[in-house]
């Protein structure tokens, strides 16, 4: 799998969206990205990518879109 | 009121005048929303002779805390609602309903995440909840603890819970999360009474101990239960350090009205405010300001509140400034500690009210 497959599978299995729905994916959006949802995708997406996220950067994880912008921070590039 | 600005601060850097002047500004600000947006604080402060413009941020009105438990009081409506938040209550007690827009839940985290990276750092520690998951089951109805779990919970990273379903701790399980975390710093986070009874207690009976030598204990939720089995704060901090390791215990005072911006405990066992929020010590005959140094009832007041009238509330708490801007620790603000609850208050806070 490419960075971005994982990316986009860790969306579709977490929050039960197809892939027509990931962009414009936003925190709050849908019942199951709620804060709750947002620390186990954190942590899932750690895992998978082997990074550390900042604490600012999960405060700033907003959207699908926004993700990425992040994960080019720590050197993923998807 | 420019919060995005406000909230890119530093959370212990304003001094008296400057932060004097942000909240009387920011305070006339939110007092004017609710009067417009809140009927019932619209009436309340009528009858009162409230004026629009406030001079200092002491006269900002105050609302009694338990008035959340009498009144649904909003400032948006009910369709905006994002979540409700409820205290802490024993069985059959009513409990405050606090109802929050996206805005207001969402600087409400904010602000949490900035003051404990002051104590924690910026980076994201692993987190080990000296608690059960079994709390954060509901998550429409949300309760002040599990608020308190997951609010920090961005704070940390690979979380565990120390103690299961049964509230039993979860030894084999503690172990195996220190096991892979062996010589990283460690952010444990819980409530008082829980703490004691199902970690502290439940390990000295069982003749155990854990090894956390990097760990940072935050706990609050109220010390009446465990001053209750006179335990002071003292006892309690020698007692986690003897039964699990950790040196570094930091309790911090707030209240589902006010979420977000609580109150932490530094080195030097002050309680501090932050740029986002203020104590100010009231007498109880005539609610006229104490000294520095007089105990009275707490009054709370905080820029965040915006959908619901929360800016300004007088506890059912008792405590003491102890001083401002002048803490050995360097954090500016007040700083004051909490001393009890006001005679015949009901209990409350998520460490008090436990019946397990």
């Amino acid at each position: 799998m490419t960075n971005l497959e994982k990316y986009d599978h860790l969306f579709l299995t977490s929050f039960k969206v197809k892939p027509e729905d990931l962009p414009g994916l936003k925190y709050q959006g849908i019942p199951l990205w709620d804060s709750l949802g947002h620390m186990d995708l954190m942590g899932d997406l750690e895992e998978t990518f082997g990074i550390s996220l900042g604490t600012v950067d999960v405060l700033d994880f907003s959207s699908y879109e926004k993700g990425k912008e992040i994960l080019a921070k720590y050197g993923v590039e998807l | 009121m420019d919060y995005d600005r406000l909230l890119q601060g530093r959370p212990y850097a304003l001094a008296r005048a400057e932060k004097r002047a942000l909240f009387t500004q920011g305070l006339s600000e939110l007092t004017r929303l609710h009067r417009d947006c809140c009927p019932e604080y619209g009436r309340l402060l009528d009858a009162l002779g409230t004026p629009e413009v406030l001079d200092a941020p002491e006269d900002a009105p105050m609302l009694p805390v338990g008035l959340f438990k009498e009144l649904a009081l909003r400032s948006i409506p009910e369709k905006q609602v994002f979540k409700t938040l409820t205290s802490s209550g024993t069985t059959g007690q009513r409990v405050s309903r606090i109802f929050l827009d996206a805005d207001t839940a969402a600087r409400q985290q904010q602000a949490l995440c900035h003051i404990m990276s002051d104590f924690l750092g910026e980076r994201r520690l692993p987190y080990l909840v000296l608690d059960s998951r079994k709390v954060l089951r509901d998550r429409t109805m949300f309760s002040a603890r599990g608020a308190g779990i997951l609010g920090f919970a961005l704070l940390g990273s690979r979380t565990c819970y120390a103690l299961d379903e049964n509230m039993e701790l979860d030894l084999d399980g503690v172990r195996a999360f220190l096991e892979r975390h062996r010589g990283e710093r460690i952010f444990l986070f819980g409530f008082t009474f829980m703490i004691w009874k199902h970690v502290i207690r439940a390990l000295e009976e069982a003749g155990e101990r854990l090894s956390i030598p990097d760990g940072i204990l935050v706990h609050g939720g109220g010390w009446k239960k465990l001053a209750g089995e006179a335990v002071s704060p003292e006892e309690f901090k020698a007692r986690v350090a003897a039964a699990t390791g950790v040196e570094q215990v930091y309790n911090y005072y707030g209240m589902a009205e006010q979420t977000g911006c609580i109150y932490m405990e530094c080195p030097c066992g002050h309680l501090h405010a932050s740029v986002w929020s203020d104590v100010v010590v009231r007498r109880s005959g005539d609610f006229s300001l104490c000294e520095p140094g007089e105990e009275g009832v707490l009054q709370v007041l905080s820029l965040l509140p915006r959908s619901y009238p929360g800016h300004s509330l007088l506890t059912e708490d008792l405590g003491v400034l102890l001083g401002e801007d002048d803490c050995p620790c360097g954090r500016l603000g007040k700083y004051f500690r909490v001393t009890g609850r006001v005679p015949r208050a009901e209990v409350r806070g998520c460490s008090d009210t436990y019946e397990g």
